[in-house]
């Protein structure tokens, strides 16, 4: 369980999804290292990156670690992004029957748990089915 | 670096011990095993342990443990690596006899579960996972490995039916084990209703939550002969990391810190995977056994849970593994869990197995992992003719 501190240090990627690409060998990381572990070079260059991917695995939580107990049960995933890298986080407003390994998602911002009524209220990146294109 | 033996092991059985603490598990054992191996006291005890400061708020266990063992004075330390804790333990007791700094020392793995409520077990556990950006999300260790199978089966077309092999031999094995936690067999239709804890990973497919202390004495082994204390050599020993977050692997069904501390300790041993009788690995869960026989060389890739299909993991098949229950049954006890497959690894060479007695046995392999593939501790284990 992260701290307030944490909460305040990782703004940008929980709510901008903000990674790193690496100048040397091009990989693109997220979270962000500033290491690249691929080639060891300094991974410093920030990267927006589009929020879209599709599920590359996933689970349905029925046993949940202290804070999320009300929220259970809840669907996890790991988030194949576009741009290469794994992401691990919740899928929301999508049923544990119509999620599918190759699912097409879009990470939206969500409340991800409360420290009680008067607590903080923690919000983090999720990710739900993409939406069908509209016409303008 | 000076050739190094196993010459005493102790064990509390695994399982729900209302009447005894973290001090009192840990000190039992280290004094089984000294008792066995006929020593009074050691140059040094390193003692295995994950959870003590969230679980028992405890925290300076080496000290404690050799204090209540009537050890005051001794060098003591605790070593952490998640669940391989216990065998990491193992590891820097091997370096210190190995390497020459100390002739007779204590490893000892220890872990009181029950102390508290399961939710908090639970958020403990998780905290061998990468806590800001797989635990902040709300996911368990459970969850974790279900990421892991829930890919292995999309991957490679398996049911969650084809992972019973794994429990159902885990608990016939424990059936002889007067130390496992559950001393009962488990049939496939019990696999098959159990409940989901995280699926596709059910009850049965995960380890039994216990307390538990095992504990291993090492010593060099001219010392060993000398004293008529020959009897199981460490020929391998080596540690590997990867990354812990799963979302960082660059192929996640492949364990690498599995494969090359396998590699790492078989090369040191100079034997290959088919060389090795049997194999206590980490079967935490069932798709870590089954990554776990990719891992080190003992099934193709996609190929592990075809072991448990066709029965080759059994006392009689042709890689035997768990057997004396293995995490699933014996239970998990989870920073001691490396040092009781050891324990158990040199019961096996002694001929000491009871029921569950391999036949002609000469090398044993054990591996403990720590989180889900983040940190493995290998040791190869060879009995002395």
């Amino acid at each position: 369980m992260s701290t307030f501190a944490s909460y305040w240090r990782t703004r940008e990627q929980r709510l901008g999804l903000k990674g790193e690409v690496c100048p040397l060998c091009g990989k693109i990381l997220f979270p962000p290292r500033d290491v690249c572990p691929a080639c060891g070079g300094p991974a410093r260059t920030a990267l927006e990156l589009s929020g879209r991917g599709e599920v590359y695995s996933f689970s349905t939580v029925y046993v949940a670690p202290g804070g999320f107990e009300e929220y259970a049960p809840y669907l996890v995933a790991l988030v194949k992004l576009d741009e290469g890298p794994l992401v691990t986080a919740q899928l929301a407003d999508v049923s544990k029957d119509d999620v599918y390994v190759g699912m097409p998602v879009e990470m939206v911002t969500r409340k991800i748990r409360e420290d009680g009524e008067e607590g903080l209220v923690f919000y983090n990146y999720k990710f739900r089915p993409l939406l069908q294109s509209v016409h303008y | 670096m000076r050739d190094t033996s196993i010459i005493g092991i102790g064990q509390t059985k695994v399982g729900e011990h209302w009447d005894k603490s973290l001090r009192d598990l840990g000190a039992e054992a280290v004094l089984l095993a000294l008792e066995d191996a006929g020593i009074e006291r050691p140059e040094a005890l390193y003692v295995g342990n994950m959870l003590s400061g969230q679980i028992s708020q405890q925290e300076n266990v080496g000290a404690l443990i050799a204090d209540y063992a009537g050890l005051r004075g001794v060098e003591a330390l605790k070593i952490e690596a998640a669940c391989a804790s216990g065998a990491a333990a193992l590891r820097v007791a091997y370096l210190a006899v190995a390497g020459g700094m100390c002739d007779i020392v204590v490893a000892c793995g220890v872990e009181k579960m029950t102390e508290a409520t399961s939710d908090k077990t639970t958020t403990a556990l998780a905290s061998a996972a990468d806590a800001v950006y797989e635990g902040e999300h709300g996911l368990s260790f459970v969850a974790l490995n279900a990421l892991l199978m829930q890919r292995y089966m999309h991957e490679y077309g398996y049911e969650h039916s084809d992972f019973a092999g794994f429990a159902i031999t885990a608990h016939r094995n424990a059936c002889h084990n007067p130390y496992a936690m559950f001393q009962r067999p488990i049939t496939l239709e019990a696999f098959a209703n159990a409940k989901m804890i995280a699926a596709p990973i059910s009850l049965f497919d995960s380890s039994g939550i216990g307390d538990g202390a095992a504990a291993v004495v090492l010593a060099p082994t001219d010392f060993a002969r000398a004293h008529g204390l020959a009897g199981v050599r460490i020929v391998g020993s080596a540690v590997s990391t990867d990354s812990v977050a799963l979302h960082d692997r660059d192929d996640l069904l492949f364990l690498s810190a599995a494969h090359l501390s396998a590699q790492r300790a078989l090369a040191q041993a100079g034997v290959e995977p088919e060389d090795i009788d049997f194999f206590e690995l980490h079967d935490a869960f069932s798709i870590m056994a089954a990554l776990s026989l990719e891992a080190v060389g003992l099934a193709e890739r996609g190929e592990g849970v075809r072991l448990a299909l066709e029965d080759e993991i059994s006392l009689r098949g042709r890689i035997p593994i768990c057997t004396m229950g293995g995490l699933k049954a014996r239970g998990h006890p989870v920073g001691a869990t490396g040092i009781y497959q050891v324990v158990e690894a040199v019961q096996q060479l002694r001929g000491q197995a009871g029921e569950n007695q391999l036949l002609g046995c000469r090398l044993g392999m054990t591996q403990n992992i720590g989180g889900s593939g983040a940190v493995a501790v290998t040791h190869i284990l060879e009995r002395v003719s």
